[in-house]
């Protein structure tokens, strides 16, 4: 098990460097925007853009693509349902598989779903790989004035998630040590799999309570209005870049809708 | 620094019909240095909780009073400061100075003054990396050097330590010590800690706390020691000055002057080994090892931090496959780690470095059945396993008790007897000692050289010099794992 806890990017990159709630607002403000219509050319020529603006932000296409494995498994995923399940079989039929023919309609539908997938996605994924958890957490705090004990809170949490997997191979040796394993039936190895993560949990639960105490003593429940060691700034750059990302939805949106090609939602 | 007065204080847990800690008067005045003592249970971690204001007045029932410069302690809460065992939980943010810090910033302290204090806080524990360090990558003992500049950081008036080498190897449990004395830190100091020998150094008044109440003796550590040391000694404090008997085999034993006869037991131990790595690695944590485990004698497995001693006792213990080399054991043609679990555990038995990941049910006597059970005997036999083993180690009136509640050393031992519960030839043990009282400590060690006496193999994974001098007949010490990552 792995997670992505620290940025992949340069983070000296003119966007990157930016603040991270400016960052969140934007790609919230970007994409959003985009669940409005089900056509495929607003998610296609978003995709676009997002892919264009990469290297301001200081990500490499290459290993941002190493990154985003499970979006890639997801769209083939979406790939594999529609062929099973579309109802629209229209068009011409590519590969004849009888009710599981594919068909230019069943390609389209499912093109359309990917590149709306990739296309909302990718701007949140882009704001985590290029923003340190602390940062964003001291953001949160000091720019959009979320709760300390939230912010702060989610983030101590967070550290301790790597912790998980050494945890969880842990659990998993000890109850072969004890002489509990599946073997070859389906049920038990569910039932040991569910009962190895109720472990898990219930580790988890008793190190957050620990954590929280440890935090209390040093006056994290003080009440006293927190300072901070590490500033945040948000600048007229940070308003730029939400304004710009409202700004090229808008864009895009107003291309689909001249063509004609506009398909609400509702 | 700060006066510390308590006056027939007593604490009883929500739900709890014993005392915690009761009838306690003490007082501590500015500046001293207490190392505070008792038998297991006595309530010293309640009373600092107490201390630190970490008491919510909705989770028990108090008598009498404490006051910290005569304010309560969730008033004082400001004046002090606590370490607690574990450095995994007591880490914030995830880097070193960040972590400093973050006290600061709940306190309100100005930014400006913020990162010089962070500073002078890291070099007064000689935190040896820059502020940048992330907390991920620092060892146990780094670890709990970053907690206590933390701690530091806020300039306590009563600077709390609950056991804070407890859960370190030897090298890191020194250099947290050695972070304590240079620290220079003028507050007032009360620590609970068994090891008392490494202690010493740091205090100058020892208070003893009755396991039923109260205060049993109070005063300079020579008179403490004097008048109550062989008491404390067999209630489990590790008190100076008391030795532990050797438990050799009869026969075999590595300090025999006869060579020849050496020779004679080492070709006899061969014809009976019952596990035989040879050339085992897995990568990047073992480097090519080869050894074998006789039956009937005690090895211990030494080396560095880093050097595979854990992973080497998961392979040895079926747990692990060995990326190279081969295993094989008890005649055996599989290698163990392709043996069903249940095999497994009727030649090998594992206990594990934390035993409460080894835990599987809600009661200590369900605890001992499962190994049994998985193994087909019948209600009968395992009845009388489970009873056997409550008995020989102590947990008979624990039986219906949740494990996760018990004590540490009522959990190793737990541990230890769920491992003997399908009676397997050989036992392999990660750090058994660790961390444990005197008294447990005396009767793992007794029941390993039973073990061994009855024919059992035992390997122990350990740190702990008095375990191999004491116990061990043969030591097989690992070296440093060359090309590890730092």
């Amino acid at each position: 098990m792995t997670f992505v806890t620290q940025p992949i990017g340069n983070p000296a990159a003119p966007l990157a460097r930016r603040n991270p709630v400016a960052k969140l607002a934007a790609a919230l403000l970007f994409s959003l925007p985009l669940l409005s219509t089900l056509d495929p050319l607003t998610p296609a020529i978003a995709l676009v853009i997002e892919l264009a603006l990469l290297p301001l932000f200081g990500l490499r296409h290459a290993v941002l693509a190493r990154h985003v494995w499970p979006l890639l498994l997801a769209g083939a995923g979406v790939l594999v349902t529609m062929v099973l399940f579309a109802s629209d079989r229209s068009g011409t039929v590519l590969v004849g598989l009888g009710p599981f023919d594919v068909t230019t309609g069943v390609l389209a539908t499912a093109l359309g779903l990917i590149l709306r997938l990739f296309a909302i996605a990718l701007p949140g994924i882009v704001v985590f790989a290029t923003t340190d958890p602390t940062d964003l957490a001291d953001a949160l705090v000091q720019n959009a004035k979320a709760p300390a004990r939230f912010a702060i809170g989610a983030l101590a949490a967070f550290r301790l998630l790597p912790l998980l997997g050494a945890e969880w191979q842990m659990l998993t040796l000890a109850r072969r040590a004890r002489g509990v394993d599946a073997g070859r039936n389906p049920a038990a190895k569910v039932r040991l799999f569910g009962a190895t993560a109720f472990a898990l949990l219930v580790g988890a639960l008793r190190r957050g309570g620990r954590l929280a105490v440890a935090m209390d003593a040093r006056g994290f429940d003080s009440g006293l209005p927190r300072t901070y060691a590490r500033r945040q700034t948000f600048t007229g750059a940070d308003t730029l870049l939400i304004i710009g990302a409202a700004g090229l939805a808008a864009a895009v949106l107003a291309t689909t809708i001249t063509l004609g090609l506009f398909r609400p939602i509702i | 620094m700060s006066t510390v007065v308590l006056r027939g204080f007593g604490w009883r847990h929500a739900g709890r019909r014993a005392w915690a800690v009761r009838d306690v008067d003490l007082r501590i005045d500015d500046g001293e240095r207490v190392l505070l003592l008792g038998p297991s249970g006595a309530g010293k971690s309640t009373l600092l909780a107490a201390l630190a204001g970490l008491l919510p007045a909705d989770s028990g029932e108090q008598a009498g009073t404490v006051e910290i410069d005569g304010r309560s302690p969730a008033d004082a809460r400001d004046r002090v400061g606590i370490v607690f065992q574990d450095p995994q939980t007591q880490l914030v943010m995830a880097r070193s100075g960040d972590d400093v810090a973050f006290g600061l910033e709940n306190r309100g302290v100005p930014a400006a003054e913020i990162w010089p204090r962070v500073s002078d806080a890291l070099d007064r524990v000689g935190f040896p990396y820059p502020i940048t360090r992330s907390t991920a990558a620092l060892s146990g003992g780094e670890a709990q050097r970053l907690a206590l500049a933390g701690v530091l950081a806020l300039r306590p008036g009563l600077l709390l330590l609950d056991e804070p080498t407890a859960n370190l190897d030897p090298a890191g449990a020194d250099l947290v010590r050695t972070a304590i004395t240079r620290s220079r830190s003028s507050s007032t100091l009360i620590l609970v800690e068994h090891r008392v020998a490494e202690a010493l150094p740091l205090v100058d008044r020892v208070v003893v706390l009755e396991a039923g109440g109260g205060i049993r003796a109070d005063g300079t550590p020579e008179v403490v020691f004097a008048g109550y040391g062989d008491r404390l000694a067999d209630e489990g404090v590790w008190v100076p000055g008391f030795p532990l008997a050797p438990q050799r085999a009869i026969a075999g034993s590595p300090t025999s002057p006869l060579a020849a006869t050496r020779a004679v037991a080492r070709a006899v131990a061969r014809a009976v080994a019952l596990v035989v790595a040879e050339d085992v690695a897995v990568d990047k944590r073992l480097n090519d090892v080869s050894m074998s485990v006789s039956a009937g004698e005690v090895l211990a497995v030494t080396g560095p931090n880093g050097a595979g001693k854990s992973t080497l006792a998961l392979v040895l213990g079926g747990l692990l496959a060995p990326t190279g080399g081969r295993v094989s054991a008890f005649g055996d043609p599989k290698p163990p780690h392709r043996w069903r679990a249940a095999t497994l555990t009727s030649r090998i038995g594992s206990v594990f470095q934390n035993p409460e990941h080894q835990f599987v049910t809600s009661r200590v006597a369900d605890e001992l059945a499962v190994g049994p059970r998985r193994l087909g005997r019948t209600p009968t036999e395992i009845a009388g396993t489970v009873d056997s083993l409550l008995e020989r180690l102590r947990l008979t009136k624990l039986a219906a008790a949740n494990p996760y509640t018990l004590s540490g050393g009522e959990a190793r031992r737990l541990s230890v007897a769920t491992a003997l519960a399908t009676a397997p030839r050989l036992l392999v043990l990660d750090e058994p000692t660790f961390g444990q009282d005197r008294r447990t400590w005396i009767e793992l060690v007794t029941l390993l050289a039973e073990l061994r006496d009855e024919g059992h193999a035992v390997v122990a994974v350990t740190h702990d010099d008095d375990f191999v001098r004491t116990v061990a007949d043969r030591t097989f010490a690992l070296g440093e794992l060359s090309g590890r990552p730092a």
